[in-house]
C-alpha cells in the first residue's frame, strides 16, 4: 500500500487550445515567395501611393542583404522564406459596414469572444456599468475586417483605423512617424515586415485628449502557409493618454507559421501610452509539432518631456517567441515600464525581455519580468539597460523572477547593463523558485485540486504584472494561464 | 463507530520505518492529545493521514469514517472532512489569504454540489472569523503566510480550520511559538469549534495548551508506538517526570 498518489501528467486533462479552429472562407492568397514583384503587388492591392511602394522596395533590398539573427536562446530549423505566402485576405471588397462583413467572419470573432457589434457591446454596458466599452480593430490574416466605435472616437478627435486606411486619410502622419522608431533595417524581421507588411492598426490621439475607451486590435491568422506581418503605429500627442490592447490567436496547424510584426509607439510631451498584449498564438502540440513563430519588434519612443510608455505583456502562446518591447527615453523626465509574464509549456521556447535606453535627463525605467517554465520548455529573459552619456540622474529598477514547474524545463536570464554615467542608479534583483511540493500539498490538503493549485500559485507569482492590465484582460490572462498549464503537474 | 480508526499502522519515510505499529481510535466529540519527544513520529502520523507524498503506509490501516484513507487523494481526504494544521505552514507568495481560502471553500462546496459563494457572502463570514481570532482585516489581503510572524502563521491555520469546519482536525504543534495571549486566542478558537460530531487531535509538546483545552485522552508516542495512554492527568505527570520513564520497547 502506498499514499503516493500524485497524478501523472497523462491522468490530467491535456491542454486544449480553444482558439484552434479554422474558418472556412474564400481567400485571395498570393503565391508563396518573396521578390520585388510580390512587394509591388502587395502595394498595388492596397492602392498605395508611390512613396510607400518605394519605401517597401527599399526595405526589401535591405532585407535581401541581411541574415537571420541566431543569438537568441531558441532553436528552430531554417525558415524557407520563399515557401511562405505574404498576403492573404478574405475575397471581395473591403466591407464598408458591419452588415457587409461575411457572416462566417463575424461568427469567428464571436467564437473568440471579441465584440464586433457596437450595439451588443453597448448592451453589455447597461448590464454592467463597471465595464467600459472597448473599440475593436479586427485583423483577419492580412487585412483589417472592421473597426468599431469609429464615430464616438472621431468626436474626441481620436483616429483609430487600419494602417492602410491611415495611409489614405492621414498620409502626413504616417509618412512622418512610420519607421521613425523602428528603422527599416533595424533587424532582419523588421526589414521583412517593412517590405511586406499588410495591415495593422493606426492610432492618433490629439493634444490634450484622454482617449475615452480602451482600443483593442485582435489579430487572427487563418490561412495556411501564410505569414502575418502587421504594423502598428500609435502616436500620442502632447498631454494625451491612450490605453491600447492587442490580442491574437491562430488555428492549430501542423506546420509552423511565421508572425513578424512591427509596433511603433510615439509619446510627445506629457503623453502616456499604455500598451497591453495578451498573446495566445497557437503554441504547437504536446510533441512540439506546429505552432507560430512569433518574431516581433516592438519599440516605443518617449520623445517628449515627461512622457510615459508602459508595456505589459502576457505571453502564453507561440512555438517560439522572440520579442523585446523596448523604450527609448529621449525626453527629460520620461518614464519607461515593462511588465511581462511569459509562460512556456511542452516544447515552447521563449526569448523575451526588454531594452531601456536612457538618453534624456532624469529618466526612469522599471522592469518586472516573470518567467514560468513547465514541461520541457525553455524560457529566457534578455534585458538591456543602457545609460547614455547625457542621461543625468537616470534610474532603473529591474526585477526578474523565474518559476519552474517540474524538473525538465529551463529558465535563463541575461541581464545586460551598459552605463556611461557615474550617477546612474541601476538595481537588479533576480530570483528562481519552484512550485514546491509543500505548497502543492498545502493546497490539496485544503481541498484544492492540483491543476487548480498550480494555476493559483502561478497567478500569485504574476500578480504584480496582472495588476497592470485592464480588468477584462486581467481576467482573460489568468484564465489563459490556467488553460496553458493543463497537463503541467506531475 | 469511530471517526478515525487506526490499527497497527506502519509508515516509512525514505524507506525508514518511522511508525512501527500504531493503534488509535477517535470518536466524534472527543479531544485527543498526542505528546512525545522530538522525532518520535508525531508529524509523520499527521502527514500520513493527510496523504503527503513520501509517507508510505507499509502495513496496517487507517479508516476515516469507515473509508480506507489510502483510497483517497489528499484533496479528497480534505473534502471528506479531514483537516491538518501544519507544524510549519508554507508561504504562497502573491496568493492572498482570502483568495486562497475562497478557492478552498469553493472546492469543498463544489464537491457537495453547492454553488460558489459570492465574494460578499464569503468575506462577511471570513471577517467575522478573523475577528474571533483577533486578526487584523489587512491580514486577509496579504499573501498566504507571506512574511507572517510565527504566531500569525499558527492563527492562520486555525482560521482555515474554522472556514472549512472539518469533522476531524489534526493540529500539529499549533501551540508552538505562541505567546500567552495568542495561545489563549487559539485555544478559544478550538474550543468554539468543538461539537459533539467533530473531533480534535492535538499534537503538542507542552502541557500549557491543555490548561485551556481539556483532552479526553492523552497518548505518549515514543519511537513510533504509543507507549502509554491515559486521561488529562497523564499530561501533568509528563510535565513533572518527562518522557524518560516510559519505554518505547
Ligand atoms: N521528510 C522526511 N524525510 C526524512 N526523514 C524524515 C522526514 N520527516 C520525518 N523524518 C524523520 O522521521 C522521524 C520522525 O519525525 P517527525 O514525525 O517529524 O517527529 P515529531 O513530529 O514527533 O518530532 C525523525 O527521525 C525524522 O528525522
Ligand atoms: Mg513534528
Amino acid at each position: 500500500m502506498t499514499t503516493d498518489t500524485t497524478p501523472t501528467p497523462k491522468d490530467l486533462v491535456q491542454r486544449e487550445y480553444e482558439a484552434g479552429f479554422v474558418t472556412d472562407i474564400d481567400s485571395v492568397t498570393l503565391p508563396p515567395g518573396l521578390s520585388e514583384s510580390i512587394v509591388r503587388r502587395i502595394s498595388a492591392i492596397n492602392s498605395e501611393p508611390d512613396w510607400l511602394t518605394e519605401w517597401r522596395l527599399d526595405a526589401f533590398r535591405r532585407w535581401s542583404a541581411m541574415k537571420e539573427p541566431r543569438w537568441a536562446h531558441v532553436k528552430f530549423p531554417p525558415i524557407d522564406y520563399q515557401a511562405i505566402s505574404y498576403f492573404s485576405a478574405p475575397k471581395g471588397d473591403k466591407p464598408k459596414s458591419l452588415d457587409e462583413v461575411d457572416p462566417e467572419l463575424l461568427r469567428t470573432y464571436e467564437k473568440l469572444g471579441i465584440p464586433l457589434h457596437e450595439q451588443k457591446a453597448l448592451a453589455g454596458v447597461e448590464e454592467d456599468p463597471e465595464q467600459s466599452p472597448v473599440a475593436v480593430d479586427a485583423v483577419f490574416d492580412s487585412v483589417s475586417i472592421t473597426t468599431t466605435f469609429k464615430g464616438t472616437l472621431r468626436e474626441h478627435g481620436v483616429v483609430f483605423c487600419s494602417i492602410s486606411e491611415a495611409v489614405r486619410t492621414h498620409p502626413e502622419l504616417v509618412k512622418k512617424y512610420m519607421g521613425s522608431v523602428v528603422p527599416k533595417s533595424d533587424n532582419f524581421y523588421a526589414a521583412l515586415n517593412s517590405a511586406v507588411f499588410s495591415d495593422g492598426t493606426f492610432v492618433y490621439v490629439p493634444e490634450g485628449v484622454r482617449c475615452p475607451m480602451e482600443l483593442l486590435t485582435y489579430f487572427r491568422i487563418n490561412a495556411a502557409n501564410t505569414g502575418q506581418f502587421e504594423r502598428t503605429l500609435i502616436i500620442a500627442d502632447k498631454g494625451s493618454y491612450v490605453s491600447y490592447l492587442e490580442g491574437c490567436t491562430a488555428p492549430m496547424r501542423d506546420e509552423n507559421q511565421l508572425h513578424a510584426a512591427v509596433v511603433e509607439l510615439i509619446a510627445l510631451d506629457d503623453a502616456k501610452i499604455k500598451y497591453s498584449t495578451v498573446q495566445n498564438w497557437y503554441p504547437g502540440d504536446e510533441s512540439g509539432e506546429g505552432g507560430i513563430y512569433n518574431f516581433v519588434t516592438k519599440r516605443g519612443s518617449c520623445r517628449g518631456a515627461r512622457s510615459h510608455i508602459s508595456w505589459t505583456q502576457v505571453e502564453t502562446g507561440s512555438a517560439i517567441t522572440w520579442k523585446y518591447p523596448s523604450v527609448l527615453l529621449r525626453g527629460d523626465g520620461s518614464k519607461g515600464e515593462f511588465y511581462s509574464v511569459a509562460l512556456t509549456n511542452n516544447f515552447q521556447q521563449a526569448d523575451t525581455g526588454t531594452k531601456m535606453t536612457h538618453i534624456g535627463r532624469n529618466t526612469t525605467s522599471t522592469i518586472v519580468s516573470k518567467g514560468i517554465s513547465a514541461g520541457q520548455s525553455s524560457n529566457a529573459y534578455r534585458g538591456l539597460v543602457r545609460m547614455n552619456p547625457g542621461a543625468k540622474n537616470a534610474r532603473n529598477h529591474t526585477q526578474c523572477d523565474s518559476l519552474l514547474i517540474g524538473s525538465k524545463c529551463a529558465a535563463h536570464t541575461f541581464p545586460y547593463i551598459e552605463s556611461r554615467r557615474q550617477d546612474a542608479v541601476v538595481e537588479h534583483e533576480a530570483t528562481t523558485t519552484k512550485v514546491s511540493d509543500d505548497q502543492l500539498f498545502l493546497c490539496r490538503q485544503r481541498g484544492i485540486a492540483p491543476e487548480k493549485a498550480v494555476s493559483m500559485i502561478v497567478n500569485g507569482f504574476c500578480r504584480e504584472v496582472f495588476r497592470e492590465l485592464p480588468m477584462e484582460f486581467a481576467v482573460e490572462a489568468s484564465k489563459l494561464l490556467e488553460v496553458s498549464l493543463e497537463g503541467a503537474v506531475g | 463507530m469511530s471517526l478515525l480508526d487506526i490499527s497497527r499502522l506502519v509508515v516509512s519515510v525514505d524507506d525508514k520505518e518511522i511508525l512501527k505499529g500504531l493503534d488509535l481510535q477517535v470518536n466524534p466529540g472527543e479531544v485527543h492529545a498526542i505528546m512525545g519527544p522530538n522525532g518520535s513520529g508525531k508529524s509523520t502520523l499527521t502527514n500520513a493521514l493527510a496523504g503527503r507524498d513520501g509517507y508510505t503506509i507499509k502495513h496496517g490501516q487507517a479508516l476515516f469514517d469507515s473509508t480506507d484513507l489510502t483510497e483517497l487523494e489528499p484533496e479528497e481526504r480534505s473534502h471528506a472532512g479531514l483537516f491538518l494544521a501544519f507544524q510549519y505552514p508554507v508561504e504562497i507568495p502573491g496568493v492572498t489569504n482570502m483568495e486562497f481560502l475562497k478557492t478552498s471553500v469553493d472546492s469543498h462546496r463544489e464537491i457537495k454540489g453547492l454553488q460558489e459563494l459570492t465574494a460578499v457572502e464569503f468575506m462577511r463570514n471570513l471577517r467575522n472569523l478573523a475577528k474571533r481570532l483577533e486578526l487584523n482585516p489587512d491580514f486577509l489581503k496579504r499573501g498566504v503566510n507571506e512574511s507572517f510572524s510565527g504566531g500569525e502563521k499558527k492563527r492562520n491555520e486555525i482560521l482555515q480550520m474554522l472556514c472549512l469546519n472539518p469533522r476531524l482536525a489534526l493540529l500539529d504543534e499549533t501551540d508552538s511559538g505562541l505567546d500567552i495571549d495568542a495561545l489563549q486566542i487559539v485555544a478559544k478558537g478550538i474550543n468554539e469549534f468543538r461539537t459533539s460530531t467533530n473531533a480534535v487531535v492535538l499534537v503538542t509538546h507542552y502541557q500549557r495548551l491543555l490548561n485551556y483545552i481539556t483532552p479526553d485522552f492523552v497518548h505518549v508516542l515514543i519511537e513510533g508506538r504509543i507507549a502509554k495512554s491515559g486521561d488529562a492527568t497523564l499530561a501533568l505527570e509528563l510535565e513533572t517526570k518527562g518522557y524518560g520513564w516510559l519505554n518505547g520497547s
